[in-house]
């Protein structure tokens, strides 16, 4: 096998790393004896390997070392943080969903009310002699001149006093007799003379006022 | 006779041993010793910086990317396999890492001439000065260093990326190719391409007309 300069310039690389068959690598022994460039460039290109592995040329910027330990150290610290914080965040934020909702509980604007409709009011404020109307339909006693009082033609309110109302399963009208009630409700539709009749009538109990 | 082989002997004691540390390093840190991780990116600092400046040809560029590089080792350090070796895995996420960077910067916009060059077209040698010895103390000379930096700075992208990594980092053939998503015959053909261009720039410098020019070598005087 004889190889020409050509042939041996495409494969010098190949020859310095020894990845050329060995019929190939005798042709270019062979070659090189002879040929005093090609020689050349192949001591030339060992020279290049040789130089560039050379660790002394590796060089680096002043306090590379320094700035890489810095970053390096602060990086170290920074996963425990990443591992631990879940689970003290998640602890804590455990901790102070249930204070808060304690304290939420505990708290007078969130407290259950006494009685959840306003047709259930407490009648514990209202005076048992109070003259007050039912009608047959409905369950609800009216001060008199109550708008919501079921009138009937045929069939007029009954008057009885409140105790006796009450005696008999009446709730009070959360429009005509508010005032006695625990919480107070705007009553929008109802007559002002009904409601100044109740507040009269509060402390003269016995009189209709009628 | 028996010189020789005794000498060999301690050399390949002395390189199983660093072997055996680095992995028993590797195995402490992953084992959660956190502290220890630089320890074993020490020895390679230099090779990884200039594995990113190679790709990155700037310097400010190239240590940020050399951080970063070794703070994903430090994260992914459980991923490591001992079958590889630490100094190959911290290069190639280094190579990586630069390349990464240099894909966002858009450099290959900017590439030079000889990037287009077809990478099988033979090069012919220019040179064929004769240049047979290097003293081993050339590369004492910061100028030297600086020259032979500077050389490898004109080749083209392709070429650098492929010289450093085989010849400046030791990385084999395979890994080259790997650590670039190359084939390995274009690392082939690269590598010979980088350092047959590499011969015409030096040679002619280290033959012996930069040290002829250099003054005062060794205690001469000009007068």
């Amino acid at each position: 096998m004889v190889v020409n300069c050509e042939h041996v310039w495409l494969e010098v690389s190949n020859y310095l790393e020894g990845e050329v068959d060995p019929a190939l690598r005798a042709a270019m022994e062979a070659h090189f004896k002879e040929c005093k460039h090609c020689t050349a460039v192949l001591d030339g290109t060992r020279n290049v390997v040789q130089l560039y592995g050379d660790d002394r040329l590796l060089e680096v910027p002043i306090g590379f070392s320094q700035r890489l330990q810095h970053r390096l150290t602060q990086q170290t610290s920074a996963p425990r943080f990443r591992n631990v914080r879940p689970a003290w965040i998640m602890a804590f934020a455990a901790a102070a969903l249930v204070a808060g909702g304690l304290a939420l509980g505990s708290a007078t604007v969130f407290r259950q009310p006494e009685l959840r409709s306003q047709l259930a009011q407490s009648p514990h404020g209202i005076p048992p002699n109070l003259i007050v109307y039912v009608s047959e339909d409905s369950r609800v006693f009216h001060a008199p001149g109550c708008k919501y009082l079921h009138k009937h033609d045929d069939e007029p309110a009954k008057q009885m006093s409140a105790s006796e109302a009450m005696k008999q399963g009446y709730v009070p009208c959360v429009r005509c007799l508010r005032q006695y009630l625990t919480a107070g409700v705007e009553c929008p539709r109802a007559s002002s003379g009904a409601n100044q009749w109740a507040r009269r009538n509060a402390d003269t109990p016995g009189h209709p006022g009628l | 006779m028996g010189s020789l082989p005794k000498k060999m002997t301690i050399q390949v004691k002395t390189a199983d041993s660093a072997d055996l540390r680095e992995q028993e390093l590797v195995r402490r840190v992953q084992a959660g010793e956190t502290q220890l991780f630089y320890e074993l990116v020490k020895p390679y600092e230099r090779r990884i910086y200039t594995a990113a400046f190679a790709i990155l040809r700037n310097e400010a560029e190239a240590e940020d990317a050399a951080q970063e590089a070794v703070l994903k080792a430090f994260t992914h350090i459980r991923q490591f396999r001992a079958e590889a070796r630490f100094s190959t895995w911290l290069t190639q996420i280094t190579v990586n890492e630069a390349l990464m960077r240099r894909r966002k910067a858009h450099t290959a916009i900017m590439e030079p001439i000889g990037e287009r060059e077809e990478e099988d077209g033979t090069y012919t040698p220019r040179d064929f000065a004769d240049w047979r010895e290097i003293p081993s103390e050339v590369l004492e000379k910061k100028e030297i260093r600086q020259k032979l930096a500077s050389a490898v700075a004109t080749l083209a992208e392709k070429y650098r990326e492929v010289f450093v990594l085989r010849d400046v980092q030791h990385l084999s053939i395979e890994e080259t190719a790997e650590a670039l998503g190359i084939s390995r015959a274009s690392v082939k053909t690269r590598l010979l391409r980088a350092r047959l261009m590499l011969r015409d720039l030096l040679a002619p410098g280290l033959g012996g007309a930069w040290f002829n020019r250099l003054p005062f070598e060794k205690g001469t005087k000009p007068w």
